[in-house]
């Protein structure tokens, strides 16, 4: 582990000015789960650390408002999860969070630095033996030819096929968040679909953030859809496991019709990963076993297979139908 | 022949008296330096370490130290202040042996830069019972139950199983599973866990 400095920032404002005056190599530390995990492991090794836990301004949440939902960046996973509110109009988001990590990630993590959590593919966390154009641009990707089952099927390039391993995210991307974010500049503010970037041939850009920039809050537009809503995650063991395929479902029905429908999968993709086409399936269409499984197909339509993971396309494509039907059941439900 | 409790009542009793020469040993001559020394480590670059002062409370005593800001909670815990309670299993925030709660909330130690906990309050498994008093009733519902067999996991078992009984959670079985799933045990002793907590968990509430 290299030496860093260490600030502890009093305000955004004075997190974002250090920022800048560290320069290249500093970042900002919450939670802690990701970085201080990856400091450990030689993959990150900043100059600098400005801490931003004490900015009281961020670590709140409200849920109650009429037009939209704000979840400060540093309010802790754990809290979000128990919000009642969440559970009873929201369940998809609610579920991201509990069913992401354990009891004690969520009482570290929070909702900002879990947006920006890095890949666990483990040439990129196994550190120098490795090619991995993502931590050492140009020097190959071992995943290609290599332990592949839990890596990217869509999204991925011949430089990198990382998976994008959070769960928020993803329900987030259903229900097109958006993210403010604090500049040298000033504020501005980010769909959640436009922060994550596919990795291309620069894989160690993940985001539009500029290395200064200062998420501070997440804003979701209240939608009625919120309420047969859920996050399916399949994973290797039933808890504490990354998802091998996950969807976020919000569903309104119009009797045996769907009127409306959002769809986004996790778990498969370099990114969290809207699934437009799928919805656009089910619109106007009855929700059947063979309709829900149309738009499975649709979802993971142009899945790019590496050695071993080609099982993952029909998990994915279950995942995303079985989605739907649990949603339709929270439908009838109301 | 020898009752199970009674080993491992006799075996947690060396482990306690053992704990007790190791701390006086470290007081002595302390294994982790003080920081304050800028001797480089290898693989550093050469880069002297950035040294920080932070205030900690641990099981209700204050500590007021100087560390290296790099220092994991879970380090200095066991290195500064003795208290080997806290396992270090894989480091990485995975195994759930180095559980401990801050403010009450159980959190990885070796996930939580030390420079975190300044200020607030830390609770070890060394905290949970007072030293000549009875144990408290999760860690008596471990013995009662085998929920252990090396033992290695079984401080953090403990206190993410305080944890899951007072955030709501030892409601059910599945509850329980899910809520301690964050802690790992390599002998396998998941069935005698779930029993203890399930054992421990009205008496908690009446305590």
């Amino acid at each position: 582990m290299r030496p860093f400095t260490y600030t502890k920032a009093a305000t955004a404002a004075d997190a974002v000015g250090a920022m800048a005056a560290a320069g290249p190599g500093a970042r900002f530390l919450a939670g802690g789960t990701t970085l201080y995990d990856l400091i450990k492991l030689n993959v990150e090794t900043p100059s600098a650390i400005i801490d931003i836990n004490s900015l009281a301004e961020l670590d709140g949440f409200d849920t109650s408002g009429s037009n939209e939902l704000v979840f400060g960046a540093l309010a802790r996973m754990s809290d979000v999860a128990a919000d009642e509110r969440l559970m009873r109009d929201y369940p998809a988001l609610l579920e991201s969070l509990w069913m992401a990590a354990s009891p004690q990630l969520r009482n570290m993590a929070s909702l900002g630095g879990n947006l920006l959590q890095r890949t666990r593919c483990g040439y990129f966390r196994g550190g120098e033996p490795f090619a991995c154009n993502k931590r050492k641009p140009g020097s190959g990707c071992a995943a290609r030819e290599g332990i592949n089952r839990g890596h990217a099927l869509l999204g991925g390039s011949e430089s990198c096929i990382a998976v994008y391993p959070g769960d928020w995210a993803i329900a987030l991307s259903a229900f097109d968040a958006k993210v403010d974010v604090l500049g040298p500049t000033g504020e501005r503010t980010i769909a959640l679909e436009d922060l994550y970037r596919e990795p291309g041939t620069t894989p160690q850009i993940e985001t539009a953030l500029d290395s200064t920039e200062l998420i501070l809050r997440i804003r979701v537009p209240a939608t009625p859809l919120g309420r047969a809503s859920t996050y399916h995650k399949i994973r290797d063991r039933e808890s504490f496991a990354f998802a091998l395929a996950s969807a976020a479902v919000a569903l309104q029905m119009d009797a045996d019709m769907v009127r409306d429908v959002r769809i986004a999968v996790g778990g498969v993709a370099t990114t969290p990963r809207r699934a437009r086409r799928a919805e656009e399936t089910l619109v106007g269409q009855p929700l059947t076993a063979r309709t829900a499984r149309a738009a499975g197909e649709a979802a993971l339509h142009g899945a790019m297979p590496s050695a071993a993971n080609r099982f993952r396309i029909e998990l994915g494509v279950r995942t995303v139908a079985d989605a739907l039907m649990i949603a339709r059941q929270r439908a009838c439900r109301r | 022949m020898t009752d199970p409790g009674d080993l491992v009542a006799r075996a947690l009793a060396i482990l306690t008296e053992e704990a007790g020469t190791w701390r006086a040993r470290q007081a002595a001559a302390p294994m982790l330096p003080a920081a304050g020394g800028t001797k480089p480590e290898p693989g550093t670059g050469g880069d002297p370490a950035h040294v920080v002062s932070v205030r900690l409370t641990v099981n209700g005593t204050s500590h007021t130290l100087s560390i290296d800001a790099r220092c994991s909670l879970l380090d200095v815990l066991r290195e500064r202040l003795a208290l080997t309670g806290a396992k270090k299993g894989c480091d990485h925030g995975q195994c759930g042996a180095c559980t401990v709660h801050l403010d009450g909330r159980s959190v990885l130690s070796c996930l939580t830069p030390a420079v975190h906990a300044d200020g607030r309050q830390a609770t070890t498994i060394e905290g949970l019972s007072p030293p000549a008093g009875d144990m408290h009733p999760m860690q008596q519902a471990f013995i009662d139950h085998d929920g252990l067999q090396c033992g290695y996991c079984t401080p953090g078992q403990i206190m993410a199983a305080v944890a899951c009984v007072n955030e709501g959670h030892a409601t059910s079985q599945a509850q329980i599973r899910e809520y301690m799933s964050g802690n790992i045990c390599r002998c396998g002793a998941y069935a005698g866990i779930v029993a203890a907590i399930q054992d421990a968990a009205p008496k908690m509430a009446g305590a």
